[in-house]
């Protein structure tokens, strides 16, 4: 249980929906789940976790809340799979709401909890179940459920229609002919070497950084495509929501367009949850250890354009700077060494943090609690002190965030922390500190 | 009565062990075909990287953070493992039933292990009623499982060093010990038979799928 203000927290997309569900339904939907969709990682968990508490020491919500056992990863999960084992899915409405508060909203299932465990255990994997459970039963906050309606009608999360989609690209193409020569976002270029993909939220509010690509994929000569059609976004929200169909489903349509423009590989945004969406955790859904079509995120692309020179810094960016490591692409892919190369090429003065790599603290946002809506965020942000002191104890002035979530995160916790920094995405201080070639000035 | 005690129950004890934590970990390995992911995760070099670094005291963050813990830990199940093979009483029983024997504990350091086992033990429980976090996932069954690993160490060095009457003391340590090695592969002690599993498969994901380390 949380506090009691965020135990009034309103969303429809639990208040309303507990009102229809029956207790069959919950049964139903919870024998379903344990006995077809769950086997040996749920039932060896369960059984092998020797309640020792161990686990409590990784968690943010737990070490923000003063260690008040209701965060610890294994409280939790006392607090959902327990209860629910035990009473063999015969649960009240009620209780189901209590899970979908703690699944959605208290755990980011950034997964730090399970080097954090002597045994092992998949904490997240737990928690995502349950989130699994809800989902088939409809109890979902309202906002991520959106995404995945969008998600669902339009392959894209933002409900952006592919008229606008283009038309951005098309602006960002012309702001980008400002400062390069002749430079293009090639659509649907069959062949191309490269097909770059971004989140929904990219052309709906932050279509600057499609104009940061281009500049950079233009100076760098890049042999690159975007689709203009399905398959553009690369985020996934229905693995969050537990919506594993729709995952399945968005994770095809984005490998199908890359298949379709017969590209050798896909480079991603600075998103962290869509890499995990389309690297490890969707093929994972999919049953297949790879994606099919190769794919990178931006962090690697930007290392290996500034370590081939294909980029050169000239103007590094100045004053302190510290980093955010997104527990998706850092201890969910171990980029944590390229991040620090690329960022010690393009700033002057680099302030590590600490813990840092695979052990840095979540930014509470990018495991789809951020997506819960303006109702949970008092409650996310509280539940991450231990992001604000450790961001401060660098004494950094700006914080780059090669990660979406994590950039609206973080700069919630800035706020409300009055910490006094600015978040930016890696590509912001990327193309002023890049060379632009003679021939290419406008 | 203390014949069959001291003999045939003893065996049946033993083969509820070996065929029930058989059953446990074949059933365990079915299952997980149905977790499509799980074998084609699973990898030896990743798994013994992680289990390398659990098994070595102080090699994991966690282990550094918590190092009262750590030390305690280490020391129940070492000599929680460790007492029983190497004690001279039960050599002699094995060497009588087997004509077979192996290296032995002088007696004091025996007593002391065992006195380990029992002092950790009791830290375990006084931090399951005093850590708020440990306090609030603590159930009656923790409690029983505690007892029943600590019964053995506690009735054997009250037989040993016949402190109460040692015919009623040895029955009483017998049946306890019976009770741990049957319990083992059907409560949460078999998380003694499950930890090489679920540290590889987690050091396996982290290593071969994460690029990182689970420690
Ligand atoms: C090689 C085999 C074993 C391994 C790797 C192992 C590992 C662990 C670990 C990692 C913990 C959690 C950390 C802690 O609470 O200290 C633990 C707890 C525990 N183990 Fe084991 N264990 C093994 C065998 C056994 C056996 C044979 C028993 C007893 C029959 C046992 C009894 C316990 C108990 C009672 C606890 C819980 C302590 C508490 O109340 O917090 N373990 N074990
Ligand atoms: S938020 Fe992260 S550390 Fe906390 S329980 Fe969830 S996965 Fe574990
Ligand atoms: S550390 Fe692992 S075994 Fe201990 S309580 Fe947490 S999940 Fe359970």
């Amino acid at each position: 249980m949380g506090e009691p203000a965020e135990n009034a927290v309103v969303d429809p997309g639990l208040d309303e929906q507990i009102k229809k569900l029956t207790s069959e339904k919950i049964e139903g939907v919870i024998t379903k789940v344990l006995t077809e969709e769950t086997a040996a990682r749920l039932d060896v968990y369960m059984r092998t976790c020797v309640h020792c508490g161990l686990c409590a020491e990784a968690c943010h919500y737990c070490l923000s809340h003063d260690k008040d056992p209701r965060f610890s990863p294994v409280g939790k999960v006392k607090q959902t799979l327990w209860e629910i084992l035990r009473r063999k899915g015969k649960v009240e409405p009620e209780f189901i709401r209590e899970c979908a508060r703690i699944a959605f909203t208290e755990c980011n299932v950034c997964r730090r909890c399970s080097m954090y465990c002597p045994f092992g255990i998949d904490i997240a994997y737990l928690l995502l179940v349950v989130r699994r459970i809800c989902s088939l039963l409809g109890v979902v906050p309202q906002y991520l459920q959106d995404t995945v309606n969008s998600h669902a009608v339009t392959s894209n999360q933002m409900w952006v229609k592919q008229d606008e989609w283009i038309d951005t690209l098309q602006w960002q193409e012309e702001d980008t002919q400002d400062e390069i020569k002749d430079a293009r976002i090639p659509l649907d270029k069959e062949g191309a070497e490269i097909m770059y993909s971004v989140i929904g939220p990219e052309p709906k509010f932050l279509a600057q950084l499609l104009g940061n690509i281009a500049f950079i994929m233009n100076v760098a000569g890049i042999d690159w495509t975007m689709p203009s059609f399905d398959g553009w976004d690369n985020s996934n929200m229905a693995m969050y929501s537990g919506d594993c169909e729709s995952r399945a489903r968005i994770e095809r349509t984005h490998d199908e367009a890359a298949f379709k423009l017969k590209v050798k590989k896909i480079v991603m945004g600075e998103c962290g949850h869509a890499f995990r969406g389309a690297v490890y955790d969707g093929p994972k859904g999919l049953g297949w250890k790879e994606p099919p079509v190769p794919l990178i995120h931006a962090i690697q692309f930007y290392y290996e354009l500034i370590r081939d020179g294909k980029v050169k810094i000239v103007k590094k960016f100045e004053g302190p700077v510290t980093v955010q490591d997104p527990c998706n692409v850092v201890r969910g892919r171990g980029l944590g060494k390229m991040l620090r190369y690329i960022m010690r090429a393009v700033c002057e003065d680099f302030r590590d943090v600490s813990p840092r790599f695979e052990h840095n603290y979540c930014c509470g946002a990018g495991g789809g609690v951020i997506n819960c809506g303006p109702s949970w965020k008092s409650a996310r942000v509280k539940g991450n002190s231990v992001k604000a002191e450790q961001l401060k104890a660098t004494g950094a002035k700006v914080i780059i965030t090669p990660c979406h979530n994590c950039h609206s995160g973080i700069e919630d916790i800035i706020n409300y922390y009055k910490l006094g920094m600015h978040v930016k995405f890696f590509s912001e201080i990327l193309v002023n500190a890049m060379e632009i070639p003679e021939e290419l000035k406008v | 009565m203390y014949q069959f005690i001291a003999g045939p129950l003893v065996w049946i004890a033993f083969a509820v062990l070996i065929v029930g934590s058989m059953y446990r970990i074949i059933s365990m390995l079915f299952q997980a075909k149905k977790d499509k992911v799980v074998y084609p995760y699973m990898s030896l070099r990743f798994s013994l990287r992680s289990l390398i670094h659990w098994f070595v005291p102080f090699a994991g963050v966690n282990m550094r953070r918590q190092p009262e813990m750590t030390v305690v830990t280490f020391a129940f199940h070492i000599c929680l493992i460790c007492t029983p093979i190497f004690l001279l009483p039960h050599n002699i029983l094995i060497y009588r039933a087997w004509g077979i024997s192996w290296w032995t504990l002088p007696k004091g350091v025996a007593d002391v292990m065992t006195l380990i086992v029992v002092i950790t033990s009791l830290i375990f429980l006084l931090r399951r009623v005093t850590s708020p976090v440990v306090k609030y996932v603590t159930s009656p069954s923790d409690y029983v499982l505690l007892a029943i690993a600590a019964a053995p160490f506690v009735t054997g060095f009250l037989a040993y060093h016949h402190v109460l009457p040692y015919k009623t003391m040895s029955v009483l340590h017998i049946l306890s010990g019976v009770v741990m090695l049957a319990a083992i592969p059907f409560t949460r002690l078999s998380h003694m038979l499950f930890f090489v599993f679920t540290r590889s498969y987690m050091g396996s994901e982290f290593g071969a799928v994460r690029s990182s380390k689970d420690w």
